[in-house]
């Protein structure tokens, strides 16, 4: 799996384990609901950790995590849902978070600029082959009024 | 007027682009209905019954004879010869292909215009006083905060995927003639006790099939802290609005939902976060306020002789100067108002031949500047007292000149089923009807002030809700009916219109409107207007003569 990270594509070396999964060795993803579940006992283990965060949920819960992670991963169930575009913003400009912001799911090349204007410098879409236009996508404007985050 | 930079103009070269990329992959079947259909909103078009329809952004109302040519060219080459002005002071196109929608927003970025976010679920066209900069009651001109305001709605990165529709208006005036109290965020320019401009905040207020009037969360906010708290609102509305059900995701209903006073400390929280270090400088302010600098008004206007002897001669040019013109800040000049509300034409629509003409009045008699307002009008707004009669009997030979603006037939009218998607009943045809019934103008001119306003369903894009008498379109099993309210207003006093009765069937409107008049004119006292009136004597002597044949 490939995907783009500060505009380059590379090979997604995560592990994106569900909720009755094992962990296993390496850098994985697990839900929020599991995370905040078994935090506690990974504290010693080996690989970096990650979240995915659906749209409903709340970041502020990550506010005393977030120097453990080192990646994010924002859900899209719907592309028309713009919370994740709050998130992003909150996890960068509120929480501090300095890792890997990654967008996943239903959402459209279009929405790229924005993202990546909110914070978010990775990105799988949902169609390998999309992968060039969303790169393209990227730098689909070249100004803009608002100010980014930092 | 505002005139784009190269920052501005790069910005809607750059958003043609992505549109016609858009469409073409659409075309092409690589992107999906829905997919597309967020998109295009997004750029101003709907599908309507018959083609689509493109709505094109006139920012807070202001435009130049450019502007006007050019819509009266795409007029000419896109669509049927004619366009429609909204009540967003936008205008639309209600024939063009979509296929050729790309070239039409090419050919508006050629002379600054645009059509994004005119619809879709994000912040539309920033909406004013239509005689902001020249009218007598102004405490500040509001069209410097609205184009400080339309650049940061503009492509806004975390707010473009709303729970629904976002609309602001600002008013600088004393008098409100920006119905700030119906929109998701009203602004009112106002002066603190040492008399400094601020703004006080209102939100919530807004028409559709829930209408509610705007409530004050703050009653002053420093100039400088506009955008971050409009930031900080956006963002409360943004996370906890509601997305299950679409006739409950405005903001109104969360904060309804919420009660003011916890959506009031949400909103300062999270401003109270963000809010330093990111003000608005005196700078940027002035830079913008400089390109709404007064034009060069002639000192000596008042002096002008003719103008007073035109009014002595000519009752017609009179009549039209009394209920077409308004009162101007500088002596000696006058707004005036264009009006699309002739009887032979439906409410709002002007042809390519029109247009053209008012470009070349705007250029001989106003600067080259027009407005549109949100009662579907335009205006020439700096007129020079010399010069109205001759732009009256221009006017007056375009059919543009009908001195009813203010009156009954001044009807703000939605498009209806006629040309809506998602109208369950007729509308143009209706205000024909009902102008007919009220074709004689001395009998107009003795009612007065009343504002009817009709929308073809309950969305109430013609703000019927408040309208002094408000038209609504119903189905019922198929068959058009109209529900009739009363007393509602969209200014100062702003108020929901009440509900009459039972809705009427298509062919009793014209007779219960005109029913309606013929109550307010037995029984008012003396020079009362009809909102005075209604408010005197409530909804019971209208609808026992509504209802006294039933």
């Amino acid at each position: 799996m490939q995907i783009i990270k500060d505009k380059h594509i590379v090979d997604d070396t995560w592990q994106h384990i569900s909720d009755d999964e094992t962990i296993p060795a390496g850098d994985v993803t697990l839900s929020l609901a599991r995370w905040q579940q078994e935090k506690h006992t990974l504290l010693h283990r080996a690989g970096q950790m990650g979240v995915r965060l659906g749209s409903t949920d709340d970041v502020a819960v990550l506010a005393d995590d977030i120097k453990r992670l080192a990646l994010i991963e924002l859900v899209f169930a719907d592309f028309a849902d713009g919370r994740s575009f709050s998130q992003a913003w909150l996890l960068r400009e509120r929480l501090g978070y300095s890792g890997e912001l990654r967008a996943i799911g239903n959402y459209m090349p279009d929405q790229a600029f924005y993202l990546a204007r909110v914070g978010v410098n990775a990105f799988q879409p949902e169609k390998f082959a999309d992968l060039p236009v969303m790169l393209a996508k990227l730098n689909e404007f070249s100004v803009h009024y608002q100010r980014s985050v930092h | 007027m505002y005139q784009y930079n190269e920052i501005d103009q790069t910005l809607v070269d750059e958003r043609v682009a992505q549109f016609r990329w858009q469409t073409e992959q659409f075309l092409r079947g690589e992107l999906s209905e829905d997919r597309y259909r967020h998109l295009r909103l997004r750029n101003g078009i709907y599908i309507q019954t018959h083609a689509p329809m493109l709505r094109i952004a006139i920012p807070y109302g202001v435009f130049n004879s450019k502007q006007i040519r050019m819509l009266a060219h795409i007029a000419r080459t896109y669509d049927k010869n004619y366009c429609h002005f909204t009540t967003r002071q936008n205008v639309q196109f209600n024939w063009p292909k979509l296929e050729q929608t790309p070239d039409i927003l090419a050919e508006l970025a050629t002379v600054q215009m645009h059509a994004i976010q005119t619809s879709g679920n994000c912040m539309r066209n920033t909406t004013s006083d239509h005689l902001a900069g020249v009218c007598v009651d102004e405490i500040e001109d509001p069209r410097p905060y609205c184009e400080i305001i339309r650049q940061w709605t503009t492509l806004h990165p975390e707010f473009d995927y709303l729970p629904r529709k976002f609309k602001i208006a600002v008013s600088g005036a004393l008098n409100d003639r920006a119905a700030t109290q119906l929109h998701d965020i009203g602004l009112h320019l106002v002066k603190d006790e040492a008399g400094v401009i601020g703004f006080k905040v209102l939100v919530g207020g807004g028409l559709g099939r829930t209408p509610i009037i705007g409530k004050v969360i703050r009653p002053y906010l420093e100039q400088q802290h506009l955008l971050s708290y409009l930031e900080a609102i956006l963002r409360v509305y943004n996370l906890f609005g509601r997305r299950d059900n679409k006739y409950k995701a405005r903001i109104k209903i969360l904060l309804k939902e919420t009660g003011i006073e916890k959506f009031t400390a949400l909103v300062e929280q999270e401003w109270q976060l963000i809010k330093d270090g990111r003000e608005l400088s005196a700078e940027r302010v002035e830079e913008i306020k400089a390109h709404f600098a007064p034009p060069a008004y002639d000192n000596n206007a008042a002096d002008d002789k003719n103008f007073d002897q035109h009014l002595v001669k000519d009752n017609a040019f009179a009549t039209w100067v009394k209920y077409n013109t308004t009162a101007h800040k500088i002596a000696g000049y006058k707004a005036v108002f264009i009006s699309l509300k002739s009887p032979d034409a439906p409410p709002g629509d002007m042809t390519d031949a029109q247009l053209d003409a008012i470009a070349h009045l705007a250029d001989s008699y106003s600067f080259g500047e027009v407005r549109s307002t949100h009662r579907q009008n335009l205006i020439l707004a700096d007129v020079h007292q010399g010069d109205l009669y001759g732009l009256w009997q221009q006017l007056d030979a375009l059919t543009l000149a009908t001195p009813n603006i203010g009156t009954a037939t001044d009807m703000i009218c939605c498009p209806g089923l006629d040309f809506c998607s998602l109208a369950n009943s007729g509308t143009i045809g209706l205000a024909k009807e009902i102008n007919e019934a009220l074709d004689n103008m001395d009998y107009l001119h003795d009612i007065g002030e009343v504002k009817i306003n009709m929308s073809g369903c309950m969305n109430g894009c013609a703000h019927q809700s408040v309208g002094h008498i408000g038209i609504l379109g119903v189905d019922k099993k198929g068959v058009e009916w109209y529900q009739i309210t009363l007393g509602g207003s969209s200014d100062n006093e702003a108020a929901i219109g009440e509900r009459l009765g039972p809705s009427v069937a298509k062919d009793e409107v014209t007779k219960a409107i005109s029913t309606i008049l013929a109550v307010y004119v037995q029984q008012r006292l003396e020079d009362e207007s009809f909102l005075d009136m209604f408010k005197r004597v409530g909804i019971t002597p209208f609808k026992e003569q509504v209802y006294a044949d039933n």
